[in-house]
């Protein structure tokens, strides 16, 4: 589904990926782990098209599209949707406007007909209840003065509402209480399928528990640079990334 | 510039007076000699700093003096921007009051007046004494004395004690002309005390030439009273607006005045609410999409004389392409206004380089215990709430759009008519698309 080869890119001519491969293929949960300002973040910015990042080298293959060349919201109509670690609020854009705007953007794209306002809001009723959102929170404005756990419900019932073929959940367990965290990892393993995929951003191993990954990656300065199975991911938890530093360091 | 309108008058006075009422006479003269002494303004006053008024003002317009009617059946060439509100509806044929009102209106409340100046000086002139020209006489500004010398008519709106109006009046200034034509108009509203209306003012062009408009309008607020004035604005782009909008609220009094401009030429509004009343509420707030060469100017005052009151301001621009926007918030607060409060927020968008926005909160607080607090922002479109936008399918045109409507929300948010805020809207969403170029049902502006 997604092939990542070699991949470099930058901020402010800053480089921070360097050199970054990775292969996701359908039904997989992928998760990246990693030190602070390894790239875990810049990887889930340059998947989705970020103008702030520049990609100077590799390439990007998404069910055999370059995804390099497409803008950000082609790549969300063609299937890849990322769970933001801070969700922007856009206050004055209510929260039904912008999901209908964007679930009729993505049919349009497949040449579907415009939703009708009634199947909207059942199929918008229904997707609320898989992360347990609050039915006020659809008639705010887009994440305004919603709590962290708010937030992040709100990005997992958009990624129920668009229907992704991959996921980057980036960070998704930040600022998020133990039940916050059930709950949306509850709503991620909901809508899991074997025709999907995630990539699941985490500095710890606690979001692991409730989203168990068939592979763990470890990134660091710009690479990954360790690849195993779930029980990486404890192996990390233990021991933290100084062993790896130094395993990569000193080579 | 201003001599051949010092020679129009000095030979058409009579002419003038004749067509005019008693009421507007009495002032005519010492209007005129203040016209003299003044001038149009430059861009060397204060108050027309961003407006420059000397290209429009070169136009040699017409006027008409000698009140010939103008052939135009309102009802034929004005189609509603604003349907289905059920309003009580009035048109103004350039600066005519037009005497045939909707067929549909309902019966006014009793004692309710509304009409025009001249005809109710005739029939109630003890209500105009008063009133008429109290607020605007005393303001050493070019363009009302020259309003002063020249009006011959204007709206004229009469809410008697504790009348409340069920629905808002619609007023609608209609310019009609086949050559350059200048409109000037004074208009008079008053509320008695506990009267409660609405009222709606809508600028609209239907013919090709060059227009200017110079209106005054004076609005009394009595004790308890509440008063709403819209004014939307959706014209072509040769038309020069020149507003001046005065309004004195009395105690306990609650005043909302909500100025929109959707297209336009060149606009200059002046708005003055001098609350001289205790416990006074007051809402001025406006909204500004431009682009071309474009310009609005609004130029607004609140004056809190007594204290208890508060106020709160807020406009908002979007300007485009090399429209240039200006906007003056004065806030006065006089020594014994204890306990006042005002807020006030000027936040604008630029979405080109070329677009040129000048704003300047203008604070004067003589009182020591008031809450006060002002703001101006001027950027462009939030890059990380339209990337979200995108990284969700929304194309980044549409996330524009959405962040533009979002941005002008609250203004909109701010009409208590629900009719005409839905409308607003639809209005709004069609002008940020692009399609309302042109003022709906009108052919011009193409």
């Amino acid at each position: 589904m997604l092939e990542i080869k070699n991949l470099h890119a930058n901020i402010n001519g800053k480089e921070i990926l360097k050199g970054l491969s990775l292969t996701v293929n359908a039904g997989e949960i992928h998760a990246i782990m990693g030190p602070n300002g390894a790239g875990k973040s810049t990887l889930a910015s340059v998947l989705t098209g970020n103008p702030a990042f520049t990609v100077t080298e590799g390439e990007v293959t998404f069910n055999a599209k370059n995804l390099l060349e497409l803008t950000p919201e082609n790549r969300s109509r063609e299937g890849i949707f990322l769970s933001f670690q801070y969700p922007v609020e856009i206050p004055g854009v209510s929260m039904v406007n912008f999901m209908r705007t964007a679930v009729n953007e993505h049919r349009k794209y497949k040449k579907l007909e415009p939703m009708s306002a009634t199947d909207f809001l059942r199929m918008q009723r229904e997707k609320k209840e898989l992360v347990e959102m609050d039915n006020k929170l659809a008639n705010r404005s887009v994440n305004e003065g919603f709590s962290g756990g708010e937030k992040k419900r709100n990005e997992i019932f958009q990624m129920a509402m668009l229907d992704p073929m991959l996921s980057i959940l980036d960070e998704t367990d930040s600022g998020l209480d133990i039940d916050a965290l059930r709950i949306v990892a509850n709503g991620v393993n909901k809508l899991k399928r074997s025709d999907n995929a995630s990539i699941v951003i985490t500095h710890y191993q606690r979001l692991l528990d409730y989203i168990v990954p068939d592979f763990v990656h470890v990134l660091y300065d710009g690479r990954i640079v360790k690849s195993g199975g779930k029980e990486l991911a404890l192996e990390l938890e233990e021991r933290g990334y100084d062993w790896i530093k130094k395993e990569v360091d000193g080579e | 510039m201003e001599q051949q309108y010092l020679d129009l008058y000095k030979a058409q006075h009579e002419s003038i007076k004749k067509h005019s009422a008693k009421v507007m006479n009495n002032l005519r003269d010492a209007a005129f000699s203040q016209f003299e002494k003044l001038g149009f303004p430059t861009v060397a006053l204060e108050n027309y700093k961003y407006t420059d008024l000397k290209e429009p003002l070169s136009i040699d317009y017409g006027l008409n003096i000698n009140r010939i009617p103008i052939p135009v059946n309102p009802y034929d060439v004005f189609k509603c921007d604003v349907p289905g509100i059920h309003s009580y509806l009035y048109f103004v044929v350039n600066d005519g009051f037009y005497p045939v009102s909707d067929p549909r209106n309902s019966k006014l409340p009793d004692g309710v007046i509304i009409g025009s100046v001249k005809e109710v000086a005739t029939l109630h002139p003890e209500l105009l004494q008063d009133y008429f020209g109290k607020l605007s006489s005393t303001k050493e500004d070019g363009l009302i004395a020259f309003n002063g010398a020249f009006a011959q008519d204007g709206f004229f709106m009469y809410i008697p004690e504790n009348v409340i109006l069920d629905k808002p009046v619609q007023l609608v200034n209609i310019m009609r002309a086949d050559v350059d034509f200048m409109a000037v108009s004074h208009n008079l509203i008053i509320l008695e005390k506990g009267a409660k209306a609405q009222l709606l003012v809508c600028d609209h062009t239907v013919d090709e030439v060059r227009f200017l408009s110079n209106r005054v309008t004076e609005v009394f607020v009595a004790e308890n009273a509440t008063y709403e004035h819209y004014k939307l604005e959706n014209a072509h782009n040769k038309t020069t607006n020149l507003s001046t909008l005065l309004i004195k609220q009395q105690a306990s009094s609650n005043v909302l005045a909500n100025v929109i401009t959707l297209h336009n030429g060149l606009t200059h509004n002046m708005i003055e609410i001098d609350v001289d009343g205790e416990h006074c509420e007051t809402e001025l707030c406006g909204m500004v999409i431009a682009d071309k060469n474009q310009q609005v100017d609004n130029f607004t005052s609140i004056i809190h004389n007594k204290p208890n009151c508060s106020s709160r301001e807020l406009f908002k621009y979007v300007l485009d392409d090399s429209s240039k926007g200006a906007f003056t918030g004065k806030l006065y607060v006089a020594k014994d206004a204890q306990k006042t409060a005002a807020f006030q927020t000027n936040r604008n968008i630029l979405l080109k380089k070329t677009a040129k926005m000048r704003t300047k909160p203008q604070l004067e607080i003589y009182a020591d215990d008031v809450k006060c607090s002002h703001g101006a922002t001027i950027g462009s479109l939030d890059e990380t709430a339209k990337f979200y936008m995108q990284a969700r399918g929304i194309s980044e045109e549409e996330a524009r759009l959405l962040l533009m409507f979002a941005f002008t929300n609250d203004v909109i948010e701010n009409i208590r008519i629900p009719a005409l805020q839905d409308r607003m809207k639809i209005l709004v969403e069609k002008r940020l698309r692009g399609e309302l170029s042109k003022c709906e049902g009108c052919v011009i502006c193409q």
